[in-house]
């Protein structure tokens, strides 16, 4: 997992730095814009956690995305410091439940076995009472504890959703440098060799697993905090691609990738949307181009002569 | 009271022997080539639409039928020789996307071709009418002419893979590719095919399908999903195995919809978790 070198930690804080300035020059639709993309981010980052720096590809993360999101109206809505950490421990916990049964496959089964859960996942939200109907519903927002006039609320949103990406990406560069983080990426480069050193690889599989889920979570609850919807959809299977999509175009090998191309896959759906009356064939396009021709992500423009940049986990042959 | 129940009983067979057609072609894909498809429902749903435009302009359901076969093994030639042969040794993470980029230009092409309207296919004449099962009960002919059409073409492709000398180039082909290169058979020319059947197959279901339901967008993603589960349950790249698979889930899956319309998606994706622990590699996997 390559964090980003100081002149490219430097350019994402000033990128940072003109985000947290966007309430001086920018409009609400913007600001708003900018917040998508931050939970976008914040939810593609909490997969990378298992992609790329595990080597584990999921597709249940949209579903403890989802239930992040309704865990805040579940609740009923209490603030905020009541709804983010009760969004973390579900997710968590629903991690925790799945993450055992899951592990126990590997390559082709594991996609598909947490494809199946996450879709559990979906059903219970989609086909029960309990998520409140298929179309979804508007919800009340948790109360931050100070009051947020209707005008401020896309600035409050933007700096409160900064602040948690920033706070998020901070703790994953910290953790990649720790034992445990040099572990998991021992994981992704050769299990075998992992296990064969004395490391419990099916435990640090599930560490990973549940921080995942506990952060998709998390990126859960921003999302209903800064939408104040929440639908079924949340947690399809759909969801859980286009996070694996912005990892990819960003860069699978880059801590930072994610939030490249969250910001990137965001652009080009409104981009799509303003442009052409078709915007998912405007993304199409770009997922087919993007899993053509840039194999190593926009984050991997300036790796590609380094060695060691893994370029795709698990190349089969 | 039993008389319902029978009616499900037969469309659980019915509904799983339709999701066999899907899932062996795609069961097929995965073990001889290593591709997983994601798009395997979006083939199905053109199919439908195929068969909705052909039956419309010729007035004919019976033309569908062919047309969705042929048309199908055409397409699916095209997209292996283009796409997917370069595909086959990426990592599944590229499949996965590659694949749902292709979900995205499929709908967006049926989007601009016909629009977004539901569609209906009438069932065809000969076939309207229902057959006497239990006292005054009746079912219908078309779907029982559906399970006989599936049986034939399930019973066709056992006696392809097992009694022919391309059955045998397939399955060797699952079993190592490189194999069949110094045998001196040409394993790309397998791939074609087993792609373009595995497409041939899926578009034949929408098409059957297309009388059944109506024809909507988006239709095949809910048997994208359960043709997965088969593929897993009954062990990618088996064929008898996706047979059996796609029965349990077809019958499950109508049971619950019918009895416990709550817990039926549940209790499919459960029975497939059970199964892949009790047998990481599905019922007919080789371990």
């Amino acid at each position: 997992m390559i964090v980003a070198s100081r002149p490219g930690q430097s350019l994402l804080g000033v990128a940072g730095l003109a985000i947290a300035s966007m309430p001086l020059w920018a409009s609400a639709w913007h600001m708003q814009l900018a917040s998508t993309a931050m939970v976008a981010a914040l939810f593609a980052l909490s997969l990378q956690v298992l992609v790329g720096a595990t080597g584990l590809v999921s597709l249940a993360q949209a579903g403890f995305f989802g239930l992040g999101a309704y865990t805040v109206h579940l609740l009923g809505s209490p603030p905020v410091w009541i709804t983010l950490p009760a969004a973390v421990l579900a997710a968590g916990v629903a991690a925790l439940l799945i993450g055992p049964l899951a592990l126990r496959t590997k390559g082709f089964f594991f996609l598909m076995t947490t494809l199946a859960f996450g879709q559990m996942l979906f059903f219970a939200f989609h086909d029960t009472p309990l998520g409140g109907g298929t179309d979804g519903l508007f919800i009340v927002r948790p109360s931050l504890g100070f009051p947020v006039p209707r005008a401020a609320r896309p600035a409050v949103f933007l700096l409160v959703n900064l602040g948690v990406v920033a706070i998020v990406y901070t703790g994953l560069c910290w953790l990649m440098g720790t034992m445990l983080g040099h572990a998991l990426q021992g994981i992704r480069s050769n299990e075998n060799r992992m296990a064969a050193l004395g490391h419990n690889v099916q435990r640090l599989k599930l560490i990973a697993f549940v921080l995942a889920g506990a952060l998709a979570g998390l990126a859960g609850h921003m999302s209903a905090l800064t939408d104040a919807f929440v639908s079924p959809e949340l947690l399809g299977w759909h969801r859980s691609a286009e996070a694996l999509l912005m990892i990819l175009i960003g860069g699978i090998g880059a801590l930072h990738g994610p939030i490249l191309g969250a910001f990137a896959l965001t652009a080009v759906q409104e981009g799509g949307t303003l442009l052409t009356d078709r915007p998912r064939l405007v993304e199409g396009v770009v997922f087919l181009a993007a899993v053509l021709f840039l194999r190593q992500g926009l984050a991997g423009w300036r790796l590609r002569a380094r060695k060691g940049v893994p370029t795709s986990i698990g190349d089969r042959r | 009271m039993l008389a319902s129940f029978i009616a499900q009983l037969l469309n659980g067979v019915q509904y799983g022997l339709l999701l066999f057609l899907i899932s062996s072609g795609l069961t097929l894909i995965f073990g001889v080539m290593g591709v997983i498809n994601l798009a395997h429902g979006s083939l199905f749903m053109i199919g439908a639409y195929l068969a909705f435009a052909v039956a419309g302009m010729t007035g004919s359901f019976w033309l569908a039928l062919p047309a969705a076969l042929l048309g199908g093994a055409l397409f699916g030639a095209v997209l292996e020789r283009v796409l997917f042969r370069r595909f086959r040794t990426r990592a599944h993470l590229d499949q996965v996307l590659l694949t749902f980029a292709l979900i995205l230009l499929f709908e967006e092409a049926r989007s601009a071709l016909v629009g977004n309207q539901f569609h209906s296919v009438p069932i065809p004449a000969v076939l309207d009418f229902s057959v006497p099962v239990v006292g005054d009960f009746g079912y219908s002919a078309y779907r029982l002419a559906v399970l006989g059409i599936c049986l034939l073409v399930a019973a066709g492709m056992v006696w392809l893979i097992e009694r022919t000398r391309i059955g045998s180039a397939i399955r060797a082909a699952a079993e190592n590719t490189e194999m069949l290169d110094l045998l001196g058979l040409d394993a790309g020319r397998v791939h074609t095919l087993v792609f373009a059947g595995g497409t041939a197959l899926a578009m034949l279901a929408g098409a059957l399908a297309a009388p059944l339901q109506s024809v909507y967008p988006g239709m095949g993603d809910g048997f994208l999903i359960l043709s997965f589960i088969v593929v897993v349950i009954g062990g990618p790249g088996s064929v008898a195995g996706a047979f059996w698979a796609a029965l349990l889930v077809g019958l499950i899956d109508t049971l619950g919809k019918a009895y416990l319309p709550q817990a039926a998606g549940i209790a499919v994706c459960g029975l497939m978790a059970a199964v892949l622990l009790w047998r990481p590699t599905g019922l007919f996997g080789r371990p």
